[in-house]
């Protein structure tokens, strides 16, 4: 109690540095949202001012909504990401279960290739990927950008969730199996309940890049009916002329799911990360 | 209703030779111990006879039948380990009654088999907890439940009380001992706590480097060593060894004397010494001699004895408590 006391400068200093990063990380997001509520010459006179009576206005989301497929939008984007982080933590820790609990030769070198994606983009092959694509007649199909995804979210997971199952008890697995516990039943019942945290903080490090992600769709899937949020924004933007209400108002939308998604793994998240730490 | 005879078990992980060839028997009822140093290899033996390992070659038989290539779940085994491994998702009575249940058994007698061990074991007051709700010790007896609950031919034992402290292993070992005696059930149990190897055993199984150094009662390892890792690993503290040069015995190369087997006098005796330091221990005096004739020798006096540092004394080695090694190290002729 006294050396909390004592250090009570030391607190505040902490504070004072995570609140005033907070205030960084969240003023994008802040203008992004006031602004979209704002008329568009008050958006250009007065960018840093919160919307007035007089300068309030819904023409963003009424254009947003107008246009387009919006919701058609927001439904691809959901299915893309939710299927892809099922896809990806299924397999990644079922890969990841195997490279760290049976003994076979060329264990290390297959964790090393199954991990080289973390370093390697995916984006060197999109040429390839849309040859594949093409010639397997998935362009403008949701499967395409779903492939993909869980492609390229494989590697982050199947190396944190291996270095997590290491730690679950051998001797556990071997109850189970002297119990009769068939090996799926250790991996489902035992283990990945055990690396629920782990399992959340993959989650989220998949689910943001696919959702934000604008480069596969715009190449594997631009058609009406398969386009994502964010593809779908782009049409507000011009070359010569862009309409900012309206993306402003369609970024603002698109946050919403995403954080959805995320207060749903945050609690899991963060018992994840300082899970490491504690012990 | 269990026995397990292993032939010529060997183990190598890759390069690596852990078992080299261990030739065991185990009669019905026995309650046999695995002891040695860590690395001995004695955990990976047990791991074996569960089926957890494949041996590299050699076999397995419980009950007279081949187990080699049977699941760990069929060879009618139940096993307990240091870390407790108990499920934690589950209470305590479905974490008892998961084998069965796995097995198919009727749930009226699960919960039959279940309510026994958990009244053996005075657990029915926690049958609806989860594991993390348990201490240590009541972690450690629903392990021990859920082995009793699957009524095997054989009991493994993984270091079971490693864990606990000091008070909850005495009573647990107590506990152990009085299991074995009510269900007659052959034991397996592996520790390097020669304490419990003494007090539990009815054969002690010496491990020394993947090799079956001496299997025998506890009191034959204690009074007839066979070679000299045997004599240093049983008793504590650990017996004397004298090179046979500085006794006149040209025979053994080695002698070795338990620090209990050595009297000691103020005013006459076979080795003149000085003390070195002393350890008060209420029941026992410790006292640590450095001798001319033969070095520095370790004496364990019953009772509490004033000696103090630079004390000299005179020790004697009581008659018939010498054992002699040859130059491999194998008893030349115990206890004279």
């Amino acid at each position: 109690m006294s050396k909390a006391r004592a250090s009570f400068g030391r607190t505040a200093g902490v504070h004072v540095a995570l609140i005033a990063y907070t205030l960084i990380a969240l003023f994008p997001v802040f203008l992004t949202i006031a602004n979209s509520f704002k008329s568009r010459n008050a958006i250009f006179r007065e960018p840093l001012a919160l919307p007035t009576p007089e300068t309030f206005s819904l023409i963003g989301y009424q254009t947003v909504l107008k246009q387009g497929d919006f919701l058609g939008y927001f439904q691809n984007s959901t299915i893309v990401t939710v299927v892809s982080i099922a896809l990806v933590l299924l397999f990644g820790a079922m890969a990841a279960f195997a490279l760290s609990e049976y003994r076979f030769r060329g264990n290390a070198l297959m964790g090393l290739y199954l991990a080289l994606g973390i370093m390697i983009p995916i984006r060197l092959g999109t040429v390839a990927i849309l040859q594949g694509m093409v010639a397997t007649g998935l362009v403008n199909t949701l499967t395409a950008l779903i492939l993909v995804y869980t492609a390229q979210g494989l590697p982050l997971a199947v190396f944190i969730l291996s270095e997590f199952m290491r730690t679950v008890s051998d001797d556990l697995k071997n109850a189970g199996r002297i119990d009769g516990l068939s090996e799926y039943a250790i991996f489902f019942r035992l283990v990945l309940p055990l690396v629920r945290p782990a399992m959340a903080t993959v989650a989220v490090f998949t689910m943001i890049p696919i959702w934000k992600d604008l480069w596969f769709p715009l190449i594997l899937a631009p058609a009406e009916t398969t386009k994502t949020v964010t593809l779908g924004s782009q049409i507000f933007i011009g070359q010569f002329v862009t309409n900012w209400n309206a993306v402003l108002s369609a970024l603002s939308l698109a946050i919403f799911p995403v954080l959805i998604l995320y207060v749903i793994f945050s609690r899991q998240l963060i018992r994840g990360i300082t899970a490491g730490a504690v012990k | 209703m269990g026995s397990l005879q292993l032939k010529s078990i060997r183990k190598a992980f890759g390069g690596h030779e852990v078992l080299k060839g261990i030739d065991l028997e185990v009669k019905d009822g026995e309650f046999v111990i695995f002891v040695g140093p860590s690395g001995c290899g004695k955990s990976t033996l047990l791991r074996t006879i569960a089926g957890l390992e494949d041996a590299t070659s050699g076999s397995v038989q419980i009950d007279g039948a081949e187990v080699g290539h049977v699941a760990p779940a069929k060879r009618g085994i139940a096993m307990v380990f240091q870390s407790y491994a108990l499920y934690p998702h589950l209470t305590v009575k479905d974490n008892m009654g998961l084998g069965l249940k796995q097995a198919g058994a009727p749930k009226k007698e699960i919960d039959e088999k279940v309510a026994k061990a958990a009244g053996m074991l005075s657990l029915e007051p926690y049958l609806a907890r989860r594991p993390a709700e348990l201490s240590g010790g009541q972690r450690q007896r629903v392990a021990i439940g859920r082995a009793i609950v699957r009524e095997p031919k054989l009991f493994l034992f993984d270091e079971p009380l490693s864990n606990l402290d000091a008070a909850l292993r005495v009573n647990t070992r107590l506990e152990i001992a009085r299991l074995h005696r009510s269900l007659k059930a052959t034991m397996i149990y592996v520790t390097h706590d020669q304490v419990e190897a003494m007090t539990l055993a009815d054969k002690i199984v010496v491990l020394n480097a993947g090799r079956v150094e001496q299997v025998g009662s506890p009191m034959e390892l204690y009074n007839r060593p066979a070679n000299v890792f045997v004599a240093g690993f049983i008793g504590s503290p650990q017996m004397n060894f004298i090179e046979g040069g500085r006794l006149g015995d040209a025979q053994a190369k080695t002698i070795g004397i338990r620090p209990e087997h050595i009297g000691l006098s103020r005013e006459s005796g076979q080795w003149k010494g000085k003390v070195i330091h002393v350890e008060h221990l209420g029941a026992d005096t410790i006292v640590y001699l450095d001798t001319e004739e033969v070095g520095t020798i370790t004496v364990r006096l019953f009772g509490e004895h004033r000696y103090a540092e630079d004390d000299i004394v005179y020790a004697t080695p009581v008659i018939g408590g010498m054992h002699r090694f040859d130059s491999d190290d194998r008893v030349i002729n115990s206890g004279q």
